[in-house]
């Protein structure tokens, strides 16, 4: 089954889903050295006001003068007027993105990709698993998810970093401990500082924490591919459907309206038929990691 | 369908009319092929070529083309009126017509339309004309031999004349305004027709089957025949650039000395090139050149059939042709159906 249920349908620029929309950059905030978080507010104010997406969608962001790249969306769609994006500094053009002060005009197009089929997910409890960056889309998911919290049962919040310091969004997620109707789990892989009062060991270390309904629950998974090798072993055997494992890959996504090919992972386009793909489909594509 | 027929001394006067409706171009002699350009006089335009170098999809996704232009002043403006010429392809092959209606379903339809593409589609008048296969065409087995949609008039051969099929309601404004040159055609016309058909269905030197050709391939992913392939590949991309039906593109902002304002340029790519699945942070999906290879083929003969109910190829030969390393597509096919032992050399074509 495809993951292509009713999405947002893209803004006027539909006419011509190449050309960029003005947006000015009205925040930066420096998460770690080499991964800021860019908050964003179309210049065309009806846009602004209008813009929705799906957690797990991505935009295109122009550097105007240097190119443009595909990111992740970290804010959730229940939270308008402002568009989070958590860029890590990797290349020329988020480097040149880097440069740019607050107020500066970037081009956005977008939401493109089918996001988490968040209506489907509705109901079911939510396991949310992410690895260092992976944080990035999944951000959007958990908050989508505690805006509508009588919609879903249970809600985890599995995280791993390298270090405390590696953390994304420490202060936000370490703030979430305390919320009722959630279970935050955070783990470092080593805690140089000492001063860690969370857990310390891998991500599939804290499966031995909480208890799982496989058959009622959703498992959302973004990371490295260190971590899909490990988390996927365990909720298989935790006897998850491969078809209630969900996971977003990255992939090179030029054009991110299914024509340049840059994104295809075997016979599909990551930016068209994911990027959320079910595992059962992720081990049908060939090349997948 | 509207049926004429048009005297063959009379298509000089008929192609006069053309010009009404856009800038002809038609296949002319280039070097020791084909190709589609504007002739000169009537006299050098070709009724009879084998195939062209390059497929019609240079009028519809040009080499190169400026998308729209960016200024950090005043923002992104569109350069989608420069799509809008109009074009008259005159003598367009049947395989070839597929070929577009194959680029239609991927940038005219689905959830995004492609503009410039879609301008410049509907800005093309087209006129085909049938041809006699050689042994590089497999159209046939492509089921792309003969096309029933996707051209506003279509020339057959029936001997002193041709048989004229009126596409669409365009087609039919070209035969008002040249009706003087146009016939009825008869039922002798009509047997003649279907005899030379009958002829040029079994001129092709082979019958590829597809019909379970997508299991196959599964059943061949891990085949050495693809190792064989990236020991003789270039990845020079040769087999891309000539394939009516190959679409990537890469994207690149052009910028003004001295200024941050440009162009955004898109312009032709190949999956066969070494950074056409790079990402971000350096890791490669495709670094190896026979993945590369094999990447081509399963997107088009079993991920397309998949997405779209048929391959993306349409037998033209021009990859065969094209290739410096002699990789011939009709030899990989039989040898991944067993047909042939697979060998290096068994997938290259002789010299």
């Amino acid at each position: 089954m495809e993951l292509q249920a009713a999405l947002p349908v893209p803004h006027k620029h539909l006419e011509n889903p190449y050309l960029p929309m003005l947006a000015r950059i009205v925040r930066i905030q420096r998460m770690v050295p080499d991964n800021y978080l860019f908050q964003l507010r179309f210049a065309d104010a009806s846009v602004a006001d209008t813009w929705d997406h799906r957690p797990g969608q991505f935009v295109e962001l122009s550097v105007i003068g240097t190119g443009e790249m595909p990111i992740s969306i970290s804010s959730s769609p229940t939270r308008r007027g402002i568009l989070e994006l958590c860029v890590r500094r990797v290349g020329r053009v988020t480097s040149a993105l880097y440069r740019l002060p607050t107020n500066a005009m970037v081009g956005i197009r977008g939401p493109y990709g089918n996001g988490f089929p968040v209506e489907q997910m509705e109901g079911n409890d939510l396991l949310i698993i992410a690895g260092g960056l992976g944080i990035a889309p999944l951000r959007s998911l958990l908050w989508y998810a505690l805006d509508n919290r009588e919609k879903f049962g249970t809600v985890t919040l599995m995280y791993g970093a390298r270090t405390p310091g590696d953390m994304l969004f420490r202060e936000q997620v370490l703030s979430l401990a305390d919320v009722d109707d959630l279970s935050v789990l955070l783990t470092v892989d080593r805690d140089p500082s000492g001063t860690w009062k969370h857990h310390v060991g891998l991500l599939p270390s804290l499966f031995s924490k909480v208890r799982i309904d496989p058959s009622r629950t959703y498992a959302a998974v973004v990371g490295p591919p260190i971590v899909y090798k490990f988390v996927l072993a365990e909720l298989l055997k935790l006897n998850f459907h491969k078809d209630r494992i969900l996971m977003s890959l990255e992939r090179r996504m030029k054009c991110g309206v299914g024509k340049c090919g840059h994104c295809s992972v075997g016979y599909k386009y990551t930016c068209i038929h994911g990027p959320v793909f079910t595992y059962w489909d992720a081990i049908n594509l060939p090349e997948i990691v | 369908m509207k049926i004429l027929k048009i005297p063959k001394a009379n298509l000089d006067l008929f192609v006069s009319v053309l010009p009404a409706f856009g800038d002809v171009y038609a296949p002319v002699k280039r070097g020791k092929g084909y190709a589609f350009d504007r002739p000169l006089r009537w006299f050098d335009v070709q009724m009879n070529y084998p195939r062209t170098i390059l497929p019609p999809k240079k009028f519809m996704l040009p080499p190169r083309e400026a998308t729209f232009a960016f200024d950090p002043a005043k923002g992104f403006q569109d350069l989608l009126a420069d799509a809008a010429r109009q074009l008259v392809l005159f003598g367009v092959h049947a395989y070839d017509i597929f070929g577009l209606n194959i680029l239609d379903r991927v940038f005219a339809q689905g959830r995004y339309s492609d503009p410039y593409y879609v301008t410049r589609r509907k800005a093309t008048t087209i006129i085909g004309v049938d041809f006699e296969p050689d042994e590089r065409h497999f159209a046939r087995s492509m089921n792309a031999d003969f096309v029933d949609s996707g051209f506003d008039l279509f020339l057959s051969d029936i001997g002193e004349e041709y048989l004229v099929l009126v596409g669409t309601s365009r087609g039919d404004d070209i035969v008002v305004l040249s009706s003087s040159l146009l016939e009825t055609p008869t039922e002798t016309d009509f047997d003649e027709y279907k005899r030379r058909s009958g002829l040029r269905r079994a001129a092709y030197r082979t019958r590829l089957e597809l019909g379970d050709l997508p299991e196959i391939l599964e059943m061949e992913y891990h085949s050495e025949v693809w190792d064989e392939m990236g020991e003789r590949c270039l990845s020079c991309g040769s087999c891309s650039m000539v394939c009516p039906t190959c679409y990537c593109f890469d994207i690149n902002d052009e910028v003004e000395l001295g200024s941050r304002a440009g162009t955004r340029i898109r312009s032709w790519d190949s999956c066969l090139f070494k950074t056409h699945a790079l990402v971000a942070g350096g890791e490669n999906f495709r670094s190896q050149r026979a993945s590369r290879i094999k990447f081509r083929y399963y997107h088009k003969q079993r991920g397309f059939v998949a997405e779209y109910g048929r391959p993306s190829c349409v037998g033209c030969g021009r990859c065969s042709e094209a290739c410096p390393a002699r990789i011939d597509i009709q030899t990989v096919i039989e040898t991944i159906r067993g047909e042939r032992n697979g060998t290096a050399s068994s997938v290259a074509r002789s010299a």
